[in-house]
């Protein structure tokens, strides 16, 4: 093939000079990572009230629960991100006011935020309701019997067991949630993808930044497996075919 | 803010044009997928053991990169492969549109083969043995006896990732190819109504991936297996 690797390309100054560019796919690693977390936390505290108000008795809960999914899966991540940050500020106008008047980064920030933090809330509520409906009924028939309030019986007996199935589901909900981030790129947060093209368009070395960008992700998502897998075996449920062996 | 439908309505013929084109990727980067990733599960499965580790190492990679990152590594690698192949002068004009093609399959084939993987491995393996015992070979045994089988209980799940593959190629819009939000985004620029333009891609997607959605759970009742 013809293509000049040129793999001192990390260590050349940017053009704005005072910074290699190395330093710029960290900083672009930094914005990925902050908004994965930020929107990791949304997507968790969201998708457990509505994964959990999905399996109680009240109907309108149901219905509430069902459309937020529903609707959060049926439009693509794309789309979401665009009515984020250009359709729900036309319809908010001090929000507008506010994206205006700021350094763009911090309006590209938090709309990244919600938009993944809600659309992954979608499908965690789906994990969380699966696990809650995994239990066997004598749970919950046991936890009133012993004078428990519903929401003592989630609180103390249903969540905790479910949390503990559904450790595996949501490792892959994470992944796909950080390399969903690099959606964020489309409203122009300079998160590792947009930097990697940004290196590549630069100095035309797009493979070696491709690569880079590349390894950076298999790093983290083989290091967010890891974390998962020892949590997963410290909470393990005794007595579950997936502990194994006792 | 007023809401204004004769912009929608006025490039009804521009976003239609778009929309044939995300049609057209999803069927072909399914039904493509779909062959490579048989072929990948399989190799996964085999028991030449460089094969199985060279199709799980490929299955690994596309599944630990985002999907962005993949449209931007083929669009700049197909046409320098391509060159290399026909032994051109310069990289030949793929465009965004083709190269998303060949992109979609090659991404798409990661998750079809841990689908098709995982069907093939629900299968007893009596079949397997009792296909040899016809004398059957390994292609026909997997032709004719295993991968039928597999497909079919597998149907539910590979539509259902064909609706996720249907909003997938929307990021086709990162190489500005014009596919359905492509075109909208284009005619939302054009005339500064963003408004408009996305909420009706965003409706347009709903209704469709909710009611395609709701008839893949109608059929999975319908033909579920009684066992």
């Amino acid at each position: 093939m013809n293509y000049n690797w040129n793999w001192g390309v990390f260590f050349q100054e940017t053009p704005e000079g005072g910074t290699f560019y190395w330093e710029i796919l960290v900083s672009g690693l930094g914005w990925t990572l902050a908004v994965s977390v930020a929107a990791w936390l949304i997507a968790m505290i969201a998708g457990s009230v509505i994964g959990t108000i999905r399996t109680t008795e009240n109907r309108w809960l149901n219905i509430l629960g069902h459309s937020w999914v529903e609707l959060f899966r049926n439009i693509p991540l794309l789309v979401q991100m665009f009515l984020w940050y250009f359709v729900i500020p036309e319809f908010v106008p001090p929000l507008k006011r506010w994206m205006v008047s700021t350094d763009p980064i911090y309006a590209q920030f938090i709309s990244a935020v919600f938009c993944l933090g809600l659309f992954t809330s979608a499908r965690i509520a789906e994990q969380v309701r699966a696990g809650i409906q995994s239990l066997p009924r004598g749970q919950r028939l046991a936890s009133m019997a012993l004078g428990l309030t519903p929401v003592q019986t989630y609180r103390h007996v249903l969540l905790p067991e479910a949390f503990r199935i559904i450790i595996p589901p949501l490792t892959s909900e994470t992944m796909n949630l950080i390399k969903n981030s690099s959606i964020a790129l489309t409203i122009g947060l300079a998160e590792l993808t947009f930097r990697a093209r940004e290196l590549g368009e630069y100095t035309f070395n797009f493979f070696e930044a491709f690569t880079a960008a590349t390894i950076v992700y298999i790093i983290i998502s083989m290091s967010a497996n890891r974390v998962m897998a020892k949590v997963e075996k410290k909470v393990a449920v005794p007595g579950l075919i997936a502990v194994g062996g006792k | 803010m007023g809401f204004d439908f004769s912009i929608i309505t006025n490039a009804l013929p521009y976003l239609w044009k778009g929309f044939l084109y995300t049609v057209e990727l999803t069927a072909i980067a399914s039904v493509g997928g779909l062959l490579f990733g048989t072929l990948l599960a399989l190799a996964r499965l085999s028991s030449i053991y460089p094969l199985q580790m060279a199709a799980s190492a490929y299955v690994n990679l596309m599944r630990s990169i985002p999907l962005v990152l993949v449209i931007f590594w083929f669009f700049f690698l197909v046409p320098l492969i391509l060159q290399s192949v026909t032994g051109a002068e310069r990289p030949p004009q793929v465009g965004a549109e083709r190269t998303a093609i060949i992109t979609f399959i090659m991404f798409e084939a990661a998750y079809f083969c841990e689908i098709m993987r995982a069907g093939i491995q629900s299968i007893p393996r009596g079949q397997i043995w009792s296909a040899y015992a016809l004398g059957l070979n390994y292609g026909q045994t997997m032709r004719l006896v295993i991968l039928p089988q597999a497909f079919r209980n597998m149907i539910p799940v590979l539509l259902t990732q064909t609706i996720i593959l249907f909003q997938d190629t929307s990021l086709v819009y990162v190489i500005s190819a014009t596919d359905f939000v492509g075109a909208a985004a284009k005619v939302a620029q054009r005339d500064s109504k963003l408004v408009e333009m996305y909420l009706f891609v965003a409706v347009v997607y709903f209704v469709l991936c909710f009611s395609l959605s709701y008839a893949v759970k109608h059929l999975q009742r319908k033909i579920a297996i009684i066992r």
